[in-house]
């Protein structure tokens, strides 16, 4: 059993004109087979929320604190955040010419458990985890992100969370850019990954397509850099119907 | 009226080839004031295998067939009274590479080297270069008929070696010269990778690798003569440079002379600066003087390491020195995997982690 907890989190970027204030106290608590869909119009700050968890440079934290399991995550690095059991599932992952898709699972495989994967065991772990997201055995010798499609690279950050076996996963709007066939795989290994490994989800999203494939057990309405309401499923059907509006200054 | 002066042709730094190399750390190989031993430091690793021999020959029995006026190479020829020939035999396919080890001596010296690729022949040959070493020297590479040349020359010198060299080849009809050039060693290292076509339908690639630490000087000065009509070439050149005052110097000279029709060229060169201090100058220079050709491009880039590759690796548990490794690692893949010998394409990875760690980068 993991909990994430958010409390009060302030989080600026350095700008030429100086701080600039993104997120204005984010309170938030994630526990194991929770799923929290994070929901809001577009510049809430919802993607500097999950990146100022995992940890990106660019982001400053000026206030708050984020523990995971009662350890402070804001005093790790990067690397050691993923190590602690968070993950997130980029919004636009990077590229990484000339690094294959093999060498970088293995070598985050490598880094997260403390030894090398045995070759045998985890050549069958990967290829199953790879069928079972419906990607192309080959996908493995392309270098990591580049030139995949946009459903390609979504599948490829479900597959290192198949693999990589987080506690607590951040899902930075994955359904952006996907098909109906593609969400429904994407969102399946989602489904799958939460039940074999009691996962806790925090999934970012526009939109309410993806709540019907994944279905949320929280719904925080994400607006001005805060949550400004809270509620159940139920909550996302009437952003569905009514949308952001009400929710952003005119 | 001013008399010439008797050194005229000696560099003086302001020539336009020499403009970016620091003269005073040549040990005056340029200078014909200064003395240089002639010395046969090349040596063939292994046994002679069939398909191909190795002799040494009066330098005068064997003359240059290309013109350089670079004066430090103009000296290596006056200067050295024996040749290293390889010979491949006319349709020779030999398997495994042909490996050249240079055993440089104590003191400054000159060194020629000829290969011929015989007629419709295929064979890979690899230039080793390695320990402390004062050295000019030229290789050419005479590419006949149909032949299937591959060759790589490695600089993994000490850190106090001076090289300058020119490796020129020429390329005959429908032959097909593929060359890579690594250079990751040296206090000061100038090499000119050079091709000219003798004939029609040759095509030449050269690919080159870099990687410059504190106070290094590695500079490639590739020219390309398209004088040939039908003739193709593929430049790509990529660099890494790190610590303070690393430098490295690029230049793609690509002439494509008025007869040439039909000519296909491209070339790239990409440097990658991981720290303050260091500098990487690129200059690409495409001339064309015919319409009539099938393509010609060039492109080059020098950029900061990328933050957002690292973030996404660390982001997955990999510590951020392991995250610098696998992207320099992947920067150079696509040149070092055509080596095709994985012994040397591991002992490079592995020396380019070592430049990584020594710079801390």
């Amino acid at each position: 059993m993991s909990q994430l907890v958010i409390k009060d989190l302030q989080v600026g970027v350095e700008t030429e004109a100086g701080m600039t204030e993104i997120l204005r106290g984010v309170d938030l608590t994630i526990n194991s087979g929770e799923v929290h869909a994070i929901m809001g119009p577009n510049g809430s700050g919802k993607s500097t929320l999950a990146y100022s968890i995992a940890g990106h440079p660019k982001y400053t934290i000026t206030g708050g604190t984020v523990t995971l399991d009662g350890v402070d995550v804001l005093e790790m690095s990067v690397d050691e955040r993923a190590k602690a059991g968070l993950f997130l599932a980029m919004q636009y992952p990077v590229e990484v010419p000339g690094v294959s898709v093999a060498n970088f699972l293995r070598t985050a495989a490598t880094a997260l458990r403390g030894e090398a994967p045995k070759v045998r065991t985890w050549v069958g772990e990967v290829k199953e985890a790879m069928s079972k997201l419906a990607m192309d055995p080959a996908f493995s010798e392309r270098s990591v992100n580049e030139g995949f499609s946009g459903g390609e690279k979504k599948r490829h950050e479900i597959l290192q969370m198949e693999l990589l076996k987080p506690k607590i996963a951040i899902l930075d709007e994955t359904d952006s850019g996907l098909d109906v066939d593609a969400l429904r795989i994407v969102s399946e290994g989602v489904n799958r990954v939460k039940a074999e490994q009691n996962l806790g989800i925090m999934l970012i999203t526009h939109y309410t397509r993806i709540l019907r494939y994944i279905k949320p057990d929280f719904v925080h309405v994400f607006a001005g850099g805060k949550i400004v309401e809270e509620g159940g499923p139920e909550l996302a059907d009437r952003l569905e119907e009514k949308g952001y509006a009400q929710y952003v200054k005119a | 009226m001013s008399a010439l002066p008797t050194n005229y042709l000696t560099p003086t730094g302001r020539e336009e080839a020499w403009r970016f190399t620091p003269l005073k750390r040549i040990a005056g190989l340029h200078d014909p004031a200064t003395s240089v031993a002639d010395r046969i430091s090349i040596a063939l690793s292994g046994a002679v295998r069939p398909g191909f021999t190795i002799n040494k020959v009066k330098s005068a029995d064997i003359p240059a067939k290309s013109a350089t006026d670079d004066a430090v190479i103009q000296r290596v020829r006056s200067g050295v009274a024996e040749v290293t020939h390889l010979e491949i035999g006319k349709e020779a396919i030999v398997a495994e590479p042909i490996i050249l080890t240079r055993t440089p001596g104590n003191t400054s010296e000159f060194s020629r080297t000829v290969i011929t690729a015989g007629a419709h022949s295929k064979a890979t040959v690899i230039v080793e270069n390695s320990g402390n070493a004062t050295l000019g020297e030229e290789i050419e590479i005479r590419l006949e008929a149909g032949s299937n040349l591959t060759f790589v020359t490695l600089q993994e010198w000490s850190d106090t070696t001076i090289h300058l060299g020119r490796h020129h080849a020429i390329v005959g009809r429908d032959a097909t010269f593929n060359s890579i050039t690594v250079t990751v060693g040296g206090s000061l290292v100038r090499l000119l990778p050079t091709v000219e076509y003798s004939d029609q339908g040759g095509s030449a690639e050269l690919l080159g690798l870099y990687f410059a630490t504190d106070g290094q000087h590695l500079e490639h000065r590739v020219h390309v003569e398209h004088g040939i009509p039908n003739a193709k070439s593929r430049v790509t050149y990529k660099g890494v440079l790190a610590g303070d005052q690393a430098r490295t110097v690029w230049i793609g000279d690509v002439f494509i002379r008025k007869n040439a029709e039909g000519t296909d060229t491209y070339e790239l060169n990409k440097n990658l600066l991981l720290t303050d201090g260091a500098r990487a100058d690129s200059v690409p220079n495409l001339e064309i003087e015919t319409g009539e050709i099938v393509g010609a491009g060039h492109a080059s880039t020098t950029g900061r390491f990328d933050d957002e590759q690292l973030f996404y690796l660390m982001s997955r548990g990999i510590p951020m020195a392991d995250a610098r490794r696998l992207v320099i690692r992947g920067f150079f893949t696509e040149i070092i995997n055509k080596i095709g010998n994985e012994v040397i394409e591991e002992r490079l990875m592995s020396r380019i982690d070592g430049q990584l760690a020594k710079v801390g980068a």
